[in-house]
């Protein structure tokens, strides 16, 4: 399945600064507790883990589970001390990832 | 896909496919929960803050933000927060990673909730200490319908 990932980063700050990172990525998150119309039960599937990363150092991540909503959408703050490239990789149950990078860089 | 399910309620006769909630393991107390997650250590209810709407229409998505009173300096900072719904099937329902580079312990995202519900947010510090911080929304649709069909 393809996944569209939003994600909301500044391009530039002030050194030191508190930035608030906001993702948002499309997935059913289908928790395994449905029935589908002939009763069969609806397999799970969902994401399993998120992770940011500032040039490859862990800035935050998340364990998700079937009480996620669909469309899991995450809000975090990170310090910027340097610029650098943000990786955002998310893993379902299969082990399939989606990756994303934006570059952020320190003003002055 | 609800319309859908209501057809298929009416026409499988809902009141019948009601009946095995009683039957269902009743939901484990947040007191269980929280022992089973972080033993007979002593939990504060201070420095956690949730906050979630008082009210929800819709159980299959409900915001929720949850920040912690901390200096996040490596001395002292937030390595987890832990998301519990005791009403729910699975009710751990998210654990955040945070580090001294988040600067800030602050997260947000949204949750589905089977039932009204406090919702405890559960904070591990670098040094052991645990804090809580506990919300209760009213569910009128809940994300429950989903766990009875």
């Amino acid at each position: 399945m393809t996944l569209r990932a939003r994600i909301s980063v500044p391009k530039t700050v002030a050194a030191g600064s508190v930035v608030t990172i906001k993702t948002l990525i499309t997935h059913k998150m289908e928790t395994g507790f449905r029935r589908d119309a002939m009763g069969e039960a609806i397999p799970r599937d969902i994401l399993k883990r998120f992770e940011c990363r500032l040039d490859g150092a862990l800035v935050f991540a998340a364990d998700l589970q079937p009480g996620i909503a669909a469309n899991p959408y995450l809000t975090f703050q990170t310090r910027i001390e340097r610029g650098g490239q943000l990786e955002f990789v998310w893993t379902d149950l299969n082990g399939e990832r989606h990756r994303e990078t934006r570059e952020i860089s320190v003003a002055g | 896909m609800s319309i859908h399910r209501r057809s298929l309620l009416s026409a499988t006769g809902a009141w019948l496919v009601l009946a095995p909630l009683s039957l269902r393991a009743a939901p484990r107390p947040i007191a269980d929960l929280l022992r089973e997650s972080f033993g007979a250590r002593d939990i504060r209810d201070e420095r956690v803050a949730l906050s979630m709407p008082a009210l929800a229409e819709n159980g299959n998505s409900v915001a929720l933000e949850v920040s912690v009173d901390s200096p996040m300096t490596d001395a002292d900072h937030v390595r987890e927060i832990h998301l519990f719904a005791e009403k729910n099937p699975e009710p751990l329902l998210a654990r955040f990673h945070l580090s001294p580079a988040s600067g800030s312990a602050s997260v947000a995202t949204r949750v589905r909730l089977a039932d009204t519900q406090t919702v405890v947010a559960v904070a591990t510090m670098n040094d052991g200490r645990l804090f809580a911080g506990r919300a209760e929304t009213i569910v009128t649709e809940a994300a429950c319908l989903d766990f009875l069909i």
